[in-house]
């Protein structure tokens, strides 16, 4: 289905990738000629002013939309120009997202949200709640296993979502302003696992506004008008 | 490609219940349609198929290889006026059954029909009794059930015996029970001895009748013609009438069901001949009433279930509206298990798993009350019913495809949404 590209150090890597939207006759370049690539097993911080095209570049980055031109490889696999249920799979495999306002299903348990993705992988009941229980342990919440999200605080909030983000193992983890619901003293403990999951090998892309919350990354990459405006 | 494994569905039959059970009273509204929708197409039908089943057994009980000639008074009747006295003259003729005997090679038998009152003693009881002469065919033709001694034989009716059969209604109205074999009965004037007594046909109150209704006790035909003659006169508001008619009614046996029809219209050209056209009879055919009356019935079912069936429609916009609500509601759970990995097609899965768990459980609780409606009418109202196997499952499908129809576009819309935008939904 796609095709390999040659050096596989890369978790991703962008070429020449644009993204325009019409609206209405007028044509917006959201992306506009991004080459980039992300080392695997770094952290990389996504910042810009709003408007400049950063979560356009996460949606394509997450699978979630398809670039207009140029290239996306994800683990060596061009996945570009990918039919949905293609998507799908690779969102499923390959990626793992957390948000800003940690998007548990709030009629699912603490168990069955983190195991949510192995469920679409097709895994028996028993081997998702071994997984979720392992995984709740890595983030500190077995003791909450069978609780509802709403029963939870923010922070243990996001800490399921991390732990749904990283039960298939994913090449990639997205991060979307993780932070951005949560205390100062919370958001730091959320960063701080993060940091834990990169030292630990994974991949961890990050969009956030906050210059602070973007110094736990190793890598910035600052977004203008659609173009990178410079990476640090 | 579509995977569903049974470990997966019974894990999405779970999670269908629990989204479920999360508002039940919407569940339960949006379900109501469907149990009512459910009942009233069974009830519809059961009242409908019960309504005609009775029809249909009346008819065939007048027995399918049948003829019923029965003679009528006409509308213009050839009155004879003499100092007060009435006197009509119509119906058919001890002759007619004769000829319809004799000139018609299909029929088996031929058995004349003579209706009477009579007053009548016995022991010191007295009443007045409806008095049938027929012949000894009768009682192979209408087989009712022998409670004691026996029935007319042929040299009854040769000899023009005084013999009398009683039957149940007749011994009840006389007080007599099975013992009354071998006594004398008076009838008229005349004494009979009670050879047996059968049992008879429960009067109902339609249209098609067994000419046994009503019958009290039956004699030879030929004995009733001696003893009584064939004028039978009335007396009423003032002034005498009276009737001559020599046979109230021929019933014919066809030798085979598909000469039926055509003997039929022989017998109706021999007597339109003998009786110059005058109308003073009705030729009835059970058969053709039979076929008229399922012809009826199956427009019948049709109908009613047309009408319920739109209950069932409603029913089914009633889970659509809900679903599409519910995938409004939902829009942000569907953008995160899409952007988890989920597939279209898993996301119609799990939507449709609701409204199907929904318009079964409602199709279930609507058989329920589809059988309870039926046994209601029939136990207060006194309407036969007939709830058929096939009616139910009928049913039950309809409402599980009605699930599925109606739930399907709420579905394929969930699955439609764009995650990211699906995602901001708030």
């Amino acid at each position: 289905m796609a095709e390999k590209d040659s050096s596989c150090e890369y978790a991703v890597r962008f070429e020449n990738l644009s993204r325009h939207y019409d609206l209405g006759g007028q044509v917006v370049r959201a992306l506009d000629g991004v080459t980039a690539s992300f080392k695997k097993g770094s952290f990389w911080a996504i910042m810009g002013a709003s408007g400049s095209g950063k979560s356009t570049m996460l949606n394509i980055l997450g699978c979630l939309d398809r670039p207009t031109s140029g290239h996306y490889f994800l683990d060596g696999e061009d996945v570009s120009q990918l039919e949905d249920d293609a998507l799908s799979d690779i969102r499923l495999n390959y990626l793992g997202f957390i948000f800003q306002s940690f998007n548990l299903i709030p009629q699912l348990t603490v168990a069955e949200n983190i195991a949510l993705p192995l469920y679409y992988k097709g895994k028996s009941d028993h081997e998702c709640f071994s997984k979720a229980k392992e995984m709740a342990e890595i983030v500190g919440l077995s003791n909450r296993l069978g609780h509802r999200p709403s029963q939870l605080s923010g922070g243990q909030q996001q800490r399921v979502a991390i732990a749904r983000a990283l039960s298939t193992d994913p090449v990639v983890l997205l991060a979307d302003e993780p932070t951005g619901n949560l205390d100062s003293a919370t958001s730091v403990e959320i960063m701080k696992l993060l940091v834990d999951m990169n030292n630990m090998g994974k991949t961890v892309i990050m969009v956030t506004h906050e210059p602070d919350i973007a110094d736990f990354a190793q890598h910035r990459l600052i977004m203008k008008d659609g173009k990178i405006d410079r990476i640090s | 490609m579509i995977n569903i494994s049974y470990s997966s569905l019974k894990r999405d039959i779970r999670l269908g219940v629990k989204n479920l059970l999360l508002h039940k009273l919407r569940s339960i509204l949006t379900m109501l349609g469907l149990v009512f929708g459910v009942g009233s197409v069974i009830a519809m039908l059961a009242i409908g198929e019960g309504a005609s089943e009775e029809a249909l057994a009346r008819i065939r009980s007048l027995g399918s290889k049948n003829i019923i000639i029965t003679s009528k008074k006409p509308i213009s009747e050839g009155a004879m006026m003499n100092n007060n006295i009435r006197l009509s003259v119509y119906g058919l003729f001890y002759n007619d059954s004769v000829s319809i005997q004799e000139t018609i090679p299909t029929v088996s038998k031929v058995v004349p029909v003579k209706a009477m009152e009579k007053d009548a003693r016995f022991n010191n009881r007295s009443a007045v009794l409806r008095v049938v002469g027929t012949s000894a065919d009768w009682f192979s033709l209408v087989n009712r059930e022998r409670l004691a001694g026996r029935v007319l034989n042929p040299s009854d009716i040769a000899y023009s015996k005084s013999v009398a059969v009683l039957t149940e209604k007749g011994a009840r109205t006389l007080l007599a029970n099975e013992g009354v074999v071998g006594e004398i009965l008076r009838i008229g004037g005349n004494s009979y001895e009670v050879i047996g007594v059968i049992r008879h046909e429960e009067a109902s109150d339609s249209g098609m009748q067994m000419p046994d209704r009503d019958a009290d006790v039956y004699i030879p035909i030929t004995t009733s013609r001696l003893h009584y003659g064939d004028i039978y006169t009335q007396n009423k508001a003032g002034s005498r009438s009276s009737e001559l008619v020599e046979l109230h009614q021929i019933i014919v046996e066809v030798s085979e069901e598909k000469y039926v029809e055509r003997t039929a219209e022989t017998i109706q050209r021999i007597l339109d001949i003998s009786h110059k056209k005058k109308n003073d009879y009705d030729v009835s055919v059970p058969l053709s009433l039979l076929r008229q009356a399922e012809a009826t019935k199956r427009t019948f079912s049709i109908v009613l279930g047309a009408i319920a069936g739109i209950s069932l429609l409603v029913g089914g916009i009633g889970i659509m509206n809900i679903m599409l609500a519910t995938v409004t509601e939902r829009t942000r759970e569907i953008g995160i298990r899409r952007a988890i990995g989920a597939k279209r097609h898993q996301i119609v899965i799990q939507f449709l798993i609701e409204t199907l768990v929904l318009s079964i459980i409602g199709g279930i609780i609507g058989v329920g009350l589809g059988l309870l409606i039926p046994y209601a009418v029939t136990t207060f109202a006194g309407m036969p019913t007939v709830v058929t196997m096939w009616n139910l499952i009928l049913s039950l499908g309809i409402s599980t495809a009605t699930g599925i129809i109606f739930g399907l576009y709420p579905a394929i819309r969930a699955a439609k949404l764009d995650p990211i935008i699906a995602l901001r939904h708030e």
